[in-house]
């Protein structure tokens, strides 16, 4: 069994679908900062049977809103001092931009390869997102 | 306030702005002189990436009409966009020429990334088969001023109401009015979508009939407002057989409506009125054209902030 040590002050992702985990490494841009990081891959879990941690150390300010379009299971704790001092569950963002990429053939951004890809949130409990432009609906599943 | 504003999509302006512009486009239509100068030295650009005479005509007519003047293309073969131009410069360049653009596109959201660069108004003349919100002032237009109201209305909309995105627009936009209760004449396969109903019918608690044959509802109907079937969005050519002829208005069926039931058609028509209704007095379609243009002035002079006295 690997072991890696906890981290004295950061933030640990936690319950990453397995496979995501290098997604999310390289969407964050882990692999362009100082710090300390550390990706686990396949990891066993109960609840998911394998998943992927990741865990940053002495950083806290990271925008992470884009995990929850990722995966909304995922959960977030902040280190300080060895202590858990915050957990956080993922709410889907309102607006996301150039995360998620309209594939509908008919819209705009099918030709106009500068703007931003921008979808608001529909249906949170259905995971649903439109797109700015040509209001094409998508669940996150699909994406 | 419209002035300096976008219109994207039928929704974006509230029933006050609409009314606002309605308002406008009923004094215009009742005395057009009186606005003959109301643009006078103003540019309107019309940016039409894929051919629609009529739309543009209207358009183009609208602005002369208010003493304006008019710059633009027909086709994108003809423009810099040919030389693959973005929409983001195109809209830069004619911002500097022109008040006012218009833009017809056959990408959904073109003329939203238009507005997103543009310091001038943006108005979208249908993007694909997305949104054409000048149509559904249009037919508010034409409603206000033959019946007198947009309110307590019962108003068919028969044809293709799958992808039809006129009929949809007309459904939101009445919506919002008191009273008003829809008759839904379609194939089962060109059914009103799910969303359409449950998002505004259902959740406005509005009065909704579905139904497969014109004959037996056209009695209850003040307004009809017909749309073009096409054959290949039938799944097989039974049911096309079957049912092509209730979704063709003739002298025939007319025979059930009321009298002061008007009928209306977004034009083209092909073969969905028969040309014999065209002298029946409740045609009012090419009447409608001519309110497309009404509301059209209204548009531009409140987008521009222009007023006469």
């Amino acid at each position: 069994m690997l072991t890696v040590n906890s981290i004295k002050n950061g933030i640990v992702i936690d319950h990453i679908k397995a496979g995501l985990g290098i997604k999310i490494f390289k969407m964050l841009g882990l692999d362009k900062i100082d710090s300390a990081v550390c990706l686990l891959m396949n990891v066993p879990s109960e609840k998911l049977g394998k998943k992927d941690i990741i865990k940053i150390e002495n950083v806290v300010d990271i925008d992470l809103t884009i995990l929850g379009i990722l995966d909304p299971n995922i959960t977030i704790n902040v280190i300080k001092d060895e202590v858990i001092v915050e957990k956080k569950k993922f709410e889907l963002p309102e607006r996301v931009e150039n995360v998620l990429n309209c594939k509908n053939p008919r819209c705009v951004t099918s030709i106009e390869k500068y703007i931003d890809h921008v979808f608001y949130l529909v249906d949170k409990e259905k995971g649903e997102y439109r797109c700015m432009y040509c209001d094409e609906i998508y669940t996150l599943s699909e994406v | 306030m419209l002035k300096g504003r976008h219109l994207l999509d039928p929704m974006d302006f509230t029933t006050s702005e609409i009314d606002e512009i309605l308002e406008l486009g009923g004094e215009i239509s009742k005395n057009p002189e009186k606005f003959s100068k109301a643009c006078q030295g103003k540019i309107l650009a019309t940016l039409f990436y894929e051919p629609s005479t009529r739309t543009r005509f209207s358009f183009e007519a609208a602005m002369l009409r208010l003493g304006g003047q008019v710059i633009g293309f027909s086709e994108p073969n003809s423009s810099s966009v040919a030389k693959g131009e973005s929409i983001a410069d195109t809209i830069r360049t004619i911002a500097c020429y022109a008040d006012i653009a218009v833009m017809r596109h056959p990408k959904e959201g073109a003329p939203r990334v238009a507005a997103m660069y543009s310091s001038i108004p943006v108005i979208n003349a249908g993007d694909g088969g997305h949104q054409h919100p000048t149509q559904t002032l249009t037919d508010l237009l034409t409603i206000k001023s033959l019946k007198g109201t947009l309110s307590n209305l019962t108003i068919g909309l028969c044809g293709d109401l799958k992808f039809g995105r006129t009929v949809h627009s007309l459904i939101k936009a009445m919506s919002r009015y008191e009273n008003n209760k829809f008759i839904l004449i379609s194939p089962k396969e060109l059914k009103v979508p799910d969303y359409i109903k449950k998002e505004v019918l259902e959740k406005n608690n509005i009065e909704f009939l579905e139904v497969e044959r014109m004959e037996d509802v056209i009695g209850k109907l003040d307004i009809l407002y017909m749309t073009r079937v096409q054959r290949e969005r039938f799944f097989n050519e039974e049911e096309y057989l079957r049912l092509k002829d209730s979704y063709i208005l003739d002298k025939a069926k007319l025979k059930g409506a009321k009298e002061d039931m008007i009928i209306l058609h977004p034009l083209p028509r092909v073969n969905e009125i028969a040309v014999e209704v065209d002298e029946d007095k409740r045609a009012k379609y090419f009447e409608q054209a001519k309110y497309g243009m009404f509301v059209r002035m209204a548009l531009i002079m409140k987008l521009l902030g222009v007023e006469v006295c």
